[in-house]
Protein backbone atom coordinates (compact mmCIF):
# COMPACT_ATOMS: atom_id res chain seq x y z
CA UNK A 1 0.00 0.00 0.00
CA UNK A 2 2.99 2.30 -0.07
CA UNK A 3 2.47 4.96 -2.69
CA UNK A 4 6.00 5.52 -3.99
CA UNK A 5 7.92 8.75 -3.43
CA UNK A 6 6.83 11.47 -5.86
CA UNK A 7 3.95 9.42 -7.25
CA UNK A 8 1.17 11.76 -6.14
CA UNK A 9 0.73 15.30 -7.49
CA UNK A 10 1.93 17.91 -4.99
CA UNK A 11 -1.60 19.19 -4.29
CA UNK A 12 -2.70 15.67 -3.34
CA UNK A 13 0.35 15.24 -1.09
CA UNK A 14 -0.52 18.44 0.80
CA UNK A 15 -4.20 17.51 1.05
CA UNK A 16 -3.49 14.06 2.50
CA UNK A 17 -0.97 15.55 4.93
CA UNK A 18 -3.64 18.00 6.13
CA UNK A 19 -6.21 15.22 6.41
CA UNK A 20 -3.89 12.94 8.41
CA UNK A 21 -2.23 15.49 10.70
CA UNK A 22 -5.09 15.92 13.24
CA UNK A 23 -5.38 12.15 13.74
CA UNK A 24 -1.62 11.72 14.18
CA UNK A 25 -1.30 14.63 16.62
CA UNK A 26 -4.31 13.44 18.61
CA UNK A 27 -2.89 9.90 18.54
CA UNK A 28 0.49 11.08 19.82
CA UNK A 29 -1.22 12.83 22.71
CA UNK A 30 -3.24 9.71 23.45
CA UNK A 31 -0.05 7.60 23.58
CA UNK A 32 1.45 9.94 26.22
CA UNK A 33 -1.83 10.17 28.15
CA UNK A 34 -2.33 6.41 27.98
CA UNK A 35 1.12 5.58 29.35
CA UNK A 36 0.66 8.08 32.20
CA UNK A 37 -2.83 6.92 33.17
CA UNK A 38 -2.24 3.21 32.79
CA UNK A 39 1.48 2.52 33.12
CA UNK A 40 0.72 -1.19 33.42
CA UNK A 41 -0.58 -1.15 29.84
CA UNK A 42 2.70 0.18 28.43
CA UNK A 43 3.91 -3.32 27.61
CA UNK A 44 0.75 -3.96 25.60
CA UNK A 45 1.22 -0.64 23.81
CA UNK A 46 4.77 -1.66 22.91
CA UNK A 47 3.49 -5.05 21.77
CA UNK A 48 0.83 -3.46 19.52
CA UNK A 49 3.38 -1.13 17.94
CA UNK A 50 5.93 -3.93 17.49
CA UNK A 51 3.26 -6.15 15.91
CA UNK A 52 2.64 -3.55 13.20
CA UNK A 53 6.39 -2.98 12.81
CA UNK A 54 7.01 -6.69 12.18
CA UNK A 55 4.00 -7.38 9.97
CA UNK A 56 4.52 -4.40 7.66
CA UNK A 57 8.10 -5.56 7.01
CA UNK A 58 7.10 -8.98 5.75
CA UNK A 59 6.10 -9.25 2.11
CA UNK A 60 4.03 -12.33 1.58
CA UNK A 61 3.14 -14.23 -1.60
CA UNK A 62 -0.46 -14.25 -2.74
CA UNK A 63 -2.50 -16.36 -5.14
CA UNK A 64 -2.49 -13.44 -7.61
CA UNK A 65 1.19 -14.09 -8.32
CA UNK A 66 2.36 -10.88 -6.69
CA UNK A 67 3.30 -10.23 -3.12
CA UNK A 68 2.23 -7.69 -0.57
CA UNK A 69 2.44 -7.07 3.13
CA UNK A 70 -0.06 -7.11 5.97
CA UNK A 71 -0.50 -4.04 8.15
CA UNK A 72 -1.14 -5.37 11.67
CA UNK A 73 -2.98 -2.20 12.69
CA UNK A 74 -6.26 -3.86 13.70
CA UNK A 75 -4.87 -5.31 16.94
CA UNK A 76 -3.64 -1.99 18.31
CA UNK A 77 -6.88 -0.31 17.21
CA UNK A 78 -8.92 -2.77 19.28
CA UNK A 79 -6.62 -2.47 22.32
CA UNK A 80 -5.94 1.28 22.31
CA UNK A 81 -8.46 2.89 19.91
CA UNK A 82 -7.68 3.97 16.34
CA UNK A 83 -5.90 7.34 16.92
CA UNK A 84 -3.05 5.59 18.75
CA UNK A 85 -2.49 3.50 15.63
CA UNK A 86 -2.41 6.63 13.46
CA UNK A 87 0.59 7.71 15.50
CA UNK A 88 2.30 4.30 15.60
CA UNK A 89 1.73 3.73 11.86
CA UNK A 90 3.37 7.08 11.14
CA UNK A 91 6.53 5.87 12.90
CA UNK A 92 6.51 2.64 10.87
CA UNK A 93 5.92 4.48 7.59
CA UNK A 94 8.62 7.06 8.37
CA UNK A 95 11.13 4.28 9.05
CA UNK A 96 10.28 2.63 5.72
CA UNK A 97 10.29 5.90 3.78
CA UNK A 98 13.66 7.03 5.16
CA UNK A 99 15.61 3.76 5.27
CA UNK A 100 13.99 1.46 2.75
CA UNK A 101 12.85 3.82 -0.03
CA UNK A 102 9.39 2.29 0.50
CA UNK A 103 6.66 4.88 0.35
CA UNK A 104 8.06 8.36 0.69
CA UNK A 105 8.14 11.66 2.51
CA UNK A 106 5.92 13.36 -0.08
CA UNK A 107 3.38 10.51 0.03
CA UNK A 108 3.61 10.00 3.81
CA UNK A 109 0.34 11.84 4.46
CA UNK A 110 -1.55 9.64 1.98
CA UNK A 111 0.03 6.42 3.26
CA UNK A 112 -0.68 7.37 6.89
CA UNK A 113 -4.29 8.06 5.92
CA UNK A 114 -4.79 4.56 4.46
CA UNK A 115 -2.73 2.46 6.87
CA UNK A 116 -2.95 4.54 10.04
CA UNK A 117 -6.44 5.99 9.87
CA UNK A 118 -8.88 4.18 7.53
CA UNK A 119 -7.61 0.67 8.39
CA UNK A 120 -7.62 1.11 12.20
CA UNK A 121 -11.02 2.87 12.25
CA UNK A 122 -12.63 0.15 10.12
CA UNK A 123 -10.92 -2.54 12.23
CA UNK A 124 -12.12 -0.99 15.48
CA UNK A 125 -15.62 -0.49 14.02
CA UNK A 126 -15.80 -4.17 13.01
CA UNK A 127 -14.73 -5.19 16.53
CA UNK A 128 -17.45 -3.04 18.08
CA UNK A 129 -20.07 -4.35 15.63
CA UNK A 130 -19.07 -7.96 16.33
CA UNK A 131 -19.45 -7.18 20.01
CA UNK A 132 -22.89 -5.67 19.50
CA UNK A 133 -24.02 -8.74 17.56
CA UNK A 134 -22.87 -10.86 20.49
CA UNK A 135 -20.19 -12.65 18.47
CA UNK A 136 -17.18 -14.07 20.32
CA UNK A 137 -14.11 -11.90 20.80
CA UNK A 138 -12.14 -14.30 18.55
CA UNK A 139 -14.50 -13.55 15.65
CA UNK A 140 -14.27 -9.83 16.48
CA UNK A 141 -10.46 -9.90 16.42
CA UNK A 142 -10.40 -11.85 13.17
CA UNK A 143 -12.69 -9.29 11.50
CA UNK A 144 -10.81 -6.33 12.99
CA UNK A 145 -7.42 -7.43 11.65
CA UNK A 146 -8.64 -8.77 8.32
CA UNK A 147 -10.77 -5.71 7.51
CA UNK A 148 -8.20 -3.18 8.75
CA UNK A 149 -5.72 -4.81 6.39
CA UNK A 150 -8.10 -5.02 3.43
CA UNK A 151 -9.60 -1.54 3.66
CA UNK A 152 -6.11 -0.02 3.88
CA UNK A 153 -5.53 -1.29 0.35
CA UNK A 154 -8.99 -0.17 -0.81
CA UNK A 155 -8.05 3.33 0.34
CA UNK A 156 -4.71 3.20 -1.48
CA UNK A 157 -6.54 2.20 -4.68
CA UNK A 158 -8.92 5.13 -4.23
CA UNK A 159 -6.05 7.56 -3.59
CA UNK A 160 -4.25 6.46 -6.75
CA UNK A 161 -7.46 6.53 -8.82
CA UNK A 162 -8.14 10.05 -7.59
CA UNK A 163 -4.67 11.16 -8.67
CA UNK A 164 -4.58 9.25 -11.95
CA UNK A 165 -8.13 8.95 -13.33
CA UNK A 166 -8.44 6.98 -16.53
CA UNK A 167 -8.66 9.28 -19.62
CA UNK A 168 -11.60 7.23 -20.95
CA UNK A 169 -13.34 5.57 -18.00
CA UNK A 170 -12.47 8.22 -15.43
CA UNK A 171 -12.26 7.70 -11.69
CA UNK A 172 -14.28 4.47 -11.68
CA UNK A 173 -12.15 2.91 -14.40
CA UNK A 174 -8.92 3.82 -12.63
CA UNK A 175 -10.34 2.56 -9.33
CA UNK A 176 -11.11 -0.80 -10.95
CA UNK A 177 -7.58 -0.93 -12.35
CA UNK A 178 -5.87 -0.22 -9.01
CA UNK A 179 -8.24 -2.55 -7.17
CA UNK A 180 -7.13 -5.20 -9.67
CA UNK A 181 -3.57 -4.64 -8.50
CA UNK A 182 -4.24 -4.53 -4.77
CA UNK A 183 -7.57 -6.10 -3.78
CA UNK A 184 -7.29 -9.61 -5.20
CA UNK A 185 -3.74 -9.97 -3.87
CA UNK A 186 -4.78 -8.76 -0.45
CA UNK A 187 -7.70 -11.14 0.14
CA UNK A 188 -5.68 -14.19 1.26
CA UNK A 189 -3.23 -11.94 3.13
CA UNK A 190 -6.06 -10.25 5.04
CA UNK A 191 -7.54 -13.65 5.97
CA UNK A 192 -4.10 -14.83 7.12
CA UNK A 193 -3.64 -11.65 9.16
CA UNK A 194 -7.02 -12.27 10.81
CA UNK A 195 -5.98 -15.80 11.77
CA UNK A 196 -2.64 -14.59 13.11
CA UNK A 197 -4.51 -11.95 15.11
CA UNK A 198 -6.65 -14.63 16.76
CA UNK A 199 -3.47 -16.56 17.70
CA UNK A 200 -1.85 -13.45 19.21
CA UNK A 201 -5.06 -12.46 21.01
CA UNK A 202 -5.27 -15.91 22.62
CA UNK A 203 -1.75 -15.47 23.94
CA UNK A 204 -2.59 -11.99 25.25
CA UNK A 205 -5.70 -13.32 27.02
CA UNK A 206 -3.45 -15.81 28.80
CA UNK A 207 -0.74 -13.40 29.88
CA UNK A 208 -2.43 -10.00 29.98
CA UNK A 209 -5.98 -10.69 31.13
CA UNK A 210 -6.10 -7.97 33.84
CA UNK A 211 -4.57 -5.38 31.50
CA UNK A 212 -7.11 -6.22 28.78
CA UNK A 213 -9.91 -5.87 31.34
CA UNK A 214 -8.71 -2.46 32.47
CA UNK A 215 -8.52 -1.33 28.85
CA UNK A 216 -12.11 -2.48 28.45
CA UNK A 217 -11.20 -4.95 25.69
CA UNK A 218 -12.66 -7.91 27.56
CA UNK A 219 -15.39 -7.59 30.17
CA UNK A 220 -14.11 -7.26 33.72
CA UNK A 221 -14.77 -10.10 36.11
CA UNK A 222 -17.58 -9.23 38.57
CA UNK A 223 -15.24 -9.26 41.58
CA UNK A 224 -12.75 -7.02 39.78
CA UNK A 225 -15.33 -4.23 39.52
CA UNK A 226 -14.98 -1.82 42.41
CA UNK B 1 -6.16 -27.75 27.62
CA UNK B 2 -6.03 -30.25 24.77
CA UNK B 3 -8.88 -28.49 22.98
CA UNK B 4 -6.95 -25.24 23.28
CA UNK B 5 -3.86 -26.84 21.76
CA UNK B 6 -5.92 -28.35 18.94
CA UNK B 7 -7.32 -24.92 18.11
CA UNK B 8 -3.82 -23.43 18.06
CA UNK B 9 -2.60 -26.22 15.79
CA UNK B 10 -5.60 -25.79 13.47
CA UNK B 11 -5.05 -22.01 13.21
CA UNK B 12 -1.34 -22.51 12.45
CA UNK B 13 -2.21 -25.17 9.85
CA UNK B 14 -4.65 -22.74 8.22
CA UNK B 15 -1.86 -20.14 7.93
CA UNK B 16 0.53 -22.67 6.34
CA UNK B 17 -2.25 -23.77 3.97
CA UNK B 18 -3.00 -20.20 2.83
CA UNK B 19 0.62 -19.46 1.95
CA UNK B 20 1.25 -22.93 0.54
CA UNK B 21 -1.68 -22.49 -1.84
CA UNK B 22 -0.61 -18.93 -2.62
CA UNK B 23 2.85 -20.12 -3.65
CA UNK B 24 1.47 -23.07 -5.64
CA UNK B 25 -1.29 -21.21 -7.52
CA UNK B 26 0.38 -17.83 -7.62
CA UNK B 27 3.37 -19.14 -9.56
CA UNK B 28 0.98 -20.05 -12.42
CA UNK B 29 0.05 -16.41 -12.89
CA UNK B 30 2.37 -14.35 -15.02
CA UNK B 31 0.61 -11.03 -14.46
CA UNK B 32 3.75 -9.40 -13.10
CA UNK B 33 7.13 -9.13 -14.77
CA UNK B 34 8.79 -10.93 -11.89
CA UNK B 35 7.01 -13.77 -10.07
CA UNK B 36 5.66 -12.50 -6.75
CA UNK B 37 6.69 -8.92 -7.44
CA UNK B 38 5.44 -6.37 -4.94
CA UNK B 39 2.04 -4.79 -5.54
CA UNK B 40 3.53 -1.37 -4.73
CA UNK B 41 5.76 -1.57 -7.80
CA UNK B 42 2.96 -3.06 -9.92
CA UNK B 43 0.87 0.02 -9.09
CA UNK B 44 3.78 2.31 -9.99
CA UNK B 45 4.20 0.48 -13.30
CA UNK B 46 0.46 0.86 -14.00
CA UNK B 47 0.72 4.63 -13.49
CA UNK B 48 3.72 4.88 -15.80
CA UNK B 49 1.78 2.95 -18.42
CA UNK B 50 -1.45 4.98 -18.21
CA UNK B 51 0.22 8.36 -17.66
CA UNK B 52 3.59 8.11 -19.43
CA UNK B 53 3.99 11.90 -19.16
CA UNK B 54 3.88 11.86 -15.37
CA UNK B 55 7.31 12.51 -13.90
CA UNK B 56 7.75 11.70 -10.20
CA UNK B 57 8.60 15.10 -8.76
CA UNK B 58 10.58 13.81 -5.82
CA UNK B 59 13.12 11.03 -5.42
CA UNK B 60 13.84 8.97 -2.29
CA UNK B 61 16.67 10.71 -0.45
CA UNK B 62 18.27 7.36 0.24
CA UNK B 63 18.06 4.19 -1.77
CA UNK B 64 19.33 0.86 -0.43
CA UNK B 65 20.86 0.32 -3.88
CA UNK B 66 20.58 -3.43 -4.14
CA UNK B 67 17.95 -6.05 -3.37
CA UNK B 68 20.38 -7.64 -0.92
CA UNK B 69 20.87 -4.47 1.12
CA UNK B 70 17.14 -3.78 0.98
CA UNK B 71 16.22 -7.24 2.24
CA UNK B 72 18.74 -6.80 5.04
CA UNK B 73 17.08 -3.55 6.10
CA UNK B 74 13.66 -5.22 5.98
CA UNK B 75 15.09 -7.99 8.16
CA UNK B 76 16.34 -5.30 10.54
CA UNK B 77 12.83 -3.87 10.76
CA UNK B 78 11.35 -7.31 11.46
CA UNK B 79 14.12 -8.06 13.96
CA UNK B 80 13.61 -4.82 15.87
CA UNK B 81 9.84 -5.37 15.97
CA UNK B 82 10.25 -9.01 16.96
CA UNK B 83 12.64 -8.11 19.77
CA UNK B 84 10.27 -5.54 21.27
CA UNK B 85 7.27 -7.87 20.82
CA UNK B 86 9.15 -10.74 22.45
CA UNK B 87 10.26 -8.55 25.35
CA UNK B 88 6.71 -7.26 25.94
CA UNK B 89 5.16 -10.73 25.82
CA UNK B 90 7.92 -12.11 28.06
CA UNK B 91 7.57 -9.30 30.59
CA UNK B 92 3.77 -9.74 30.67
CA UNK B 93 4.26 -13.46 31.18
CA UNK B 94 6.62 -12.68 34.07
CA UNK B 95 3.92 -10.56 35.72
CA UNK B 96 1.57 -13.53 35.78
CA UNK B 97 4.27 -16.01 36.74
CA UNK B 98 6.40 -14.42 39.45
CA UNK B 99 9.59 -16.31 40.19
CA UNK B 100 9.14 -18.64 43.16
CA UNK B 101 11.10 -17.67 46.26
CA UNK B 102 14.39 -19.52 46.28
CA UNK B 103 14.46 -22.17 48.92
CA UNK B 104 18.23 -22.51 48.81
CA UNK B 105 20.10 -25.72 48.28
Amino acid sequence: MHIAEGFLPATHCVAWYLASAPFVIHGGRRVIQQSKEQPEARLLLAAAGAFTFVLSSIKLPSISGSSSHPTGTGLGAVLFRPPVMAFLSTIVLLFQALLLAHGGITTLGANVFSMGIVGPFVGYGSWRLARRFGWSDRVGIFLALALADFTTYLMTSFQLALAFPDPVSGLAGAMTKFLGVFAFTQVPLAIAEGILGVLVFRVLLDIAGPELQRLGVVPALPEAVA
Amino acid sequence: MTRKRLTTAALLAALVLIFGMSLAFGSQHTSTATPFGGTDSVATAAIQQSDPDYVPWFQPWFNPGSAEVESGLFALQAGLGGTVLGFAVGALWGRRHPAPARTGD
